[in-house]
């Protein structure tokens, strides 16, 4: 069987999820083509041709796949599945907006967010925000799966896979792109960071969370988080916010400053390696879920942390 | 105008999910069932678009048992005009629900078809998507904005690292993110308005049948439990902690 992944990216630079999932789709077999659908991507192609395992690179481009619109990806993806047995997509904000799509127009049932390929039928996913893990069989002779990455190691590079371009499809005659709003960050992305550092609603402001955060965030080279509650009072924009509605993060490191740990935070970030929780509540449910507890007010734990990093030379 | 909005009735939000012993599913026998929020968004979206005078009918749809009526009940109480059910006590699957919900689009008519994003329940985040694709019109999930003008839906989406925003030609389907709204409590008269609402009660024959599943559930369990960890004096010992013992550092 042949696997189709298509590749995370946005026209200029090839994202690690991309590298997860070709580890997903070597699980169900040898054969794994990526394809770079977007816009002036030849750059991206070349990268995703470097991915260890990858045997050929697919490129289609159009002005609607460059803005990733779901109805574009879902016509060019579609047509390309009379060659492949399942398609692969990063569990991204894109890959869950078209795989369904792909799903429906395929007449298959799509499987969303695997965390485990158990074989080329049979994968686990996660249900109720994670508080239950269901095992599914498909019967379906095409698969469409979306991958949650932070279940996966990236796949090394070092390959050489020959590129060649593909059909953009008919594109999205009823959608029109008005504009896009991406924050703009030095910081890594916190879907794919080592080190988090998240803020909840103790911190009371947004100036205070630009304070507080954002410096211990930089002194350990992490990306920044927040809590849903943290969010809605618009201390963080939403695009920060980890848990069941946000992002799902699995860090080597994260830290989280004044969060008391509600069920949906916990769900966005219990699969970290090692959690730090900083908050006065001793009692606090983050406690139960962290490695390393400190129960003290953040306006002096934080500072003195800051200070403890800088005497241990970082 | 008409509006369509499904809303699926699922465990209360606020309830933990517990796994059955025999790992069969998940434990729903006297458990609070309640609408699921994102359906709640989408169908304050709605009721907002009529009070603007945007829209002249809401029709709350949903696919479920018959207790699934108290759900379409609460869409009625929020502002909708009436209510279909299409009864089963089997648990479709997302394609069959996108299925059954293109033909209820179909014997309706609407210019729009509001829904959350995902239940919270089988977490798919798929049946908008689907629905959209089956009928061919155009889509924009994940929802924080959408306004309409005339024959157009502008609406705005979270997408990871921001912001993105479309326009759509209608009929289209929208999904509610989070940030759409926030739902408003049904008042007591309209509670009791809503018991004389219509809602037609039909079964899936009716809308072309369901077709058996597509995946077969082998097991349901628990995730792994982390265990807490250590309490420890101060910044510095959880620093020593970090670059010494945990090796993250």
């Amino acid at each position: 069987m042949a696997v189709l992944v298509v590749a995370d990216h946005d026209n200029v630079s090839l994202k690690d999820n991309t590298h997860k999932t070709v580890t997903a789709a070597l699980a169900l077999s040898g054969d794994v083509d990526v394809l770079v659908a977007g816009q002036n991507v030849a750059g991206v192609a070349a990268e995703a041709a470097k991915i260890t395992g990858v045997r050929k690179v697919l490129t289609a481009e159009s002005d609607a796949l460059g803005k990733q619109i779901a109805e574009a990806l879902a016509s060019c993806v579609t047509p390309l599945m009379a060659g492949y047995d399942a398609v692969l997509a990063p569990a991204t904000s894109v890959g869950k907006n078209f795989a369904p799509r792909v799903a429906a127009l395929l007449d298959v049932a799509p499987i969303s967010e695997i965390l485990e390929v158990v074989d080329a039928n049979t994968f686990v996913r996660p249900i109720y925000a994670g508080n239950a893990l269901e095992t599914v069989q498909s019967s379906d002779a095409k698969k469409v799966i979306t991958v949650r990455s932070t279940a996966f190691k990236a796949a090394e590079e070092g390959g050489s896979a020959p590129i060649e371009a593909v059909d953009a499809g008919p594109g999205a005659p009823h959608t029109r792109f008005v504009s896009d709003e991406i924050v703009k960050s030095d910081r890594p992305e916190l879907a794919g960071a080592k080190i988090v550092v998240s803020g909840g609603r103790a911190m009371g402001s947004a100036e205070e969370f630009h304070r507080v955060i954002e410096p211990l965030a930089d002194k350990l080279g992490a990306a920044v988080g927040a809590s849903r509650a943290a969010v809605d009072a618009g201390y963080a924009p939403n695009d920060y916010q980890v848990g069941q509605t946000g992002k799902v993060v699995a860090p080597q490191l994260y830290v989280a400053v004044g969060i008391s740990g509600a069920i949906q935070h916990l769900a966005g970030m219990k699969d970290s390696k090692v959690i730090v929780a900083i908050n006065k509540d001793g009692d606090a449910p983050i406690f139960q879920v962290a490695d390393y507890g400190l129960v003290a007010d953040y306006k002096t734990a934080v500072p003195e942390l800051m200070e403890a990093l800088t005497a241990a030379g970082l | 105008m008409k509006v369509l909005v499904p809303v699926k009735r699922v465990i209360d939000y606020n309830v933990k999910a517990r796994v059955k012993s025999d790992q069969s599913g998940v434990d729903l026998a006297n458990v609070k069932m309640s609408m699921n929020p994102f359906c709640e968004i989408a169908v304050e979206e709605a009721v907002r678009l009529k009070e603007k005078g945007l829209v002249e009918e809401i029709i709350a749809v949903s696919i479920g048992p018959i207790q699934a009526q108290e759900t379409i009940r609460t869409a009625l109480a929020m502002g909708a005009d009436r209510g279909i059910l299409v009864q089963t006590d089997a648990d479709p699957e997302p394609l069959e629900v996108a299925k059954l919900l293109k033909s209820v689009a179909e014997a309706e008519g609407p210019g729009l078809i509001l829904m959350g994003k995902q239940a919270i329940d089988g977490d798919n985040n798929a049946v908008g998507q689907m629905l959209s694709a089956l009928l061919g019109w155009p889509q924009a999930t994940f929802a924080s904005k959408l306004e309409l003008d005339g024959q157009t839906a502008r609406v705005t989406r979270e997408v990871d690292g921001g912001l993105q925003t479309l326009e759509l030609d209608l009929p289209a389907v929208v999904t509610a993110d989070l940030r759409l709204n926030e739902p408003r409590y049904a008042s007591l008269p309209n509670i009791m308005k809503a018991k004389k609402k219509t809602i037609d009660i039909k079964t899936v024959d009716d809308f072309g049948g369901v077709a058996p599943g597509h995946l077969k559930v082998l097991k349901v369990a628990e995730p792994a439990k982390r265990v807490a960890g250590v309490k420890v004096e101060s910044a510095a010992e959880l620093v020593t902690k970090l670059k010494t013992e945990a090796g993250v550092l």
